[in-house]
């Protein structure tokens, strides 16, 4: 799989970003890298990168994220720290863009500094299994709404089709004509599927580079 | 059937409404129920329904009074603070005899509280909320399927008998995402002869109002609500018992609290203590007689709430205090782990109960 100093993570609310990136993040420190993972996401109250701090820093993996995530107030803030995310290029930085363009908004700040080391990836995380994404031109219009906000344009495509647990082959396979089309009509290429690890041993080689995921956990 | 797909609770709920046939929405964002608001400004636009973002609460909840008089199918949603706002409104809706849906995503309280996950509504959903003598149906969902299966049944039961009806939810519930299925569309099938919808000078007009200039009148109109409340009370309890077959402890919890409890209720099978869970799905009205039967086989009984211990009391009532009943709780956007709840199950099989 190519690797970019920095990988950045957008998409459609909900699709899959902050668990691709927390997963992306621990790849890296397990090929020895030193990684930063940035939580740049101003929209969502739950289920954050920061739920999975203790794990990502047992890892060595370095979170960044704002001091009131997770905490009992709603303020959309960015952490200053984010700033080392670009300028600090020793170290591989995996950022988590909040949902859709509102959530992508944040990023544009970064975006000079991001574009002029021009040593990025930037993937549209895309889950046909969600009710605004269930088609290649739905899709396409939330890509092309997320680039207007933050002024980087993609350049590849995460395929993450899935129904929670209820996940099996087929659900993403069943999304794969969708995912051709995502592909025509942006001119992106898939750079891998990302499938919770027990699905993904049951795909079939020909969908190409295959990432395994785990899931953060629930007490429920 | 319809494809599965994978929604936020919150989600789940509009596209559910969309899909019961309501096409009039007005709201007001606040944490953690504001997806409500941004599915349904995306959708309504769509499909000719109205999405208004109001400039309040209380704006919000006097649209729905409006649409919900005209005889169509409105709702308003909220978080705790904005339920409060929104209750003068309410009050109106129960005196005007108007259905219509409003759901509570609920955070911590009091105040500003914070906007973590609760369940300390509870009192302010099931009592009531605003002034005077009336009820809400109080819907409690524990999973994105029921978020959605309840708007259908919530509209269905509020336009049955004439009364708003109250999602209470939590943020993990509006926040978590899972796979639903929606099932087919359906339309409006109850009659609404009382409705606003113009006389074309065929009939007399019809009035809808809260305001009674007779004080016998409006004690006559209240009585006749009340009939109409126990008939609610008598046939529309909804509960669903787990492990209940030969239970010797019964823990009662709802929405994200029963989701944790029945977790802990098969760890402590596990180590051999007969437990089960009684899920009240319908808060009010509250389902007595699934308690009154779990009374008659189990010696005690555990409520586990986000709040400092609400249910608790409609639990005592409903079991005429023939058990003693415990309390596992968290407040303030904690949620007590499987853990917390299997040692209360756990001091209870060992009769510390009853201290």
């Amino acid at each position: 799989m190519r690797t970019k100093r920095i990988t950045l993570f957008a998409g459609h609310y909900g699709s899959g970003k902050t668990n691709i990136a927390v997963n992306y993040a621990l790849f890296l420190a397990k090929q020895g890298l030193r990684v930063s993972l940035g939580d740049l996401d101003i929209v969502n109250p739950y289920y954050r990168a920061k739920d999975s701090e203790k794990e990502l820093s047992a890892a060595g993996v370095k979170v960044i994220s704002s001091a009131y995530a997770n905490s009992n107030v709603d303020v959309p803030a960015m952490p200053q720290e984010a700033y080392a995310l670009t300028e600090d290029k020793t170290t591989h930085a995996v950022l988590d863009i909040g949902g859709d363009d509102r959530g992508a908004l944040a990023l544009g700040r970064y975006v000079p500094a991001i574009q002029e080391e021009n040593e990025y990836e930037m993937l549209f995380v895309f889950n046909r299994s969600r009710p605004l994404t269930r088609d290649a031109q739905s899709a396409l219009g939330i890509l092309r709404e997320i680039e207007e906000a933050c002024r980087l344009p993609f350049t590849g495509i995460v395929h993450n089709t899935n129904l929670g647990r209820e996940t099996r082959p087929e659900t993403l396979l069943d999304a794969l004509p969708a995912l051709h089309e995502l592909e025509k009509l942006s001119g992106l290429p898939v750079i891998f599927t990302a499938a919770r690890s027990d699905i993904a041993a049951r795909l079939p080689t020909e969908i190409g580079e295959v990432f395994p995921i785990t899931l953060q956990k629930t007490i429920w | 059937m319809a494809d599965k797909i994978l929604m936020k609770g919150n989600e789940a709920l509009a596209e559910a409404a969309i899909m019961a046939g309501c096409r009039h929405y007005f709201g007001y964002p606040i944490t953690p129920q504001t997806e409500v608001a941004a599915y349904m400004s995306r959708r309504m636009p769509k499909i000719g329904g109205t999405f208004l973002q109001a400039e309040s609460e209380i704006a919000a909840i006097n649209m729905v009074i409006g649409a919900a008089a005209a005889g169509k199918r409105a709702m308003t949603s909220s978080s705790s603070p904005g339920i409060s706002l929104k209750s003068e409104g309410i009050s109106y809706m129960a005196g005007c005899d108007l259905p219509g849906l409003i759901v509570n995503v609920q955070r911590g309280g009091p105040g500003l509280g914070g906007i973590q996950p609760s369940q300390s509504d509870y009192f302010q959903a099931t009592r009531g909320g605003g002034h005077g003598d009336y009820h809400l149906l109080v819907l409690a969902p524990s999973s994105v399927q029921e978020m959605a299966d309840l708007v259908f049944k919530g509209f269905d039961l509020s336009e049955k008998y004439r009364m708003p009806c109250m999602l209470l939810a939590d943020g993990t519930m509006g926040q978590m995402m899972e796979p639903v299925e929606l099932p087919e569309q359906k339309g409006e099938s109850i009659e609404k002869p009382w409705a606003l919808t113009g006389t074309e000078g065929k009939r007399k007009p019809n009035i809808i109002n809260s305001l009674a200039l007779a004080p016998h009148e409006l004690e006559e109109w209240n009585q006749i609500r009340f009939r109409r409340y126990e008939e609610v009370m008598a046939n529309e309890q909804m509960s669903e018992s787990y492990r209940m077959e030969d239970a010797e402890i019964c823990v009662v919890a709802f929405g994200i609290a029963a989701r944790v409890s029945q977790n802990a209720v098969d760890t402590a099978r596990a180590k051999g203590i007969r437990v089960g869970m009684v899920r009240p799905i319908s808060l009010w009205p509250f389902p007595e007689k699934a308690l009154k039967a779990a009374a008659a086989q189990c010696r005690s009984f555990i409520s586990v709430e986000l709040n400092m211990g609400q249910m608790i009391e409609d639990v005592r009532l409903a079991i005429e205090c023939r058990r003693p009943v415990s309390l596992c709780c968290r407040t303030g956007g904690m949620i007590p782990s499987p853990d917390e709840v299997v040692a209360a199950i756990e001091k209870a099989a060992e009769g510390g109960d009853k201290a």
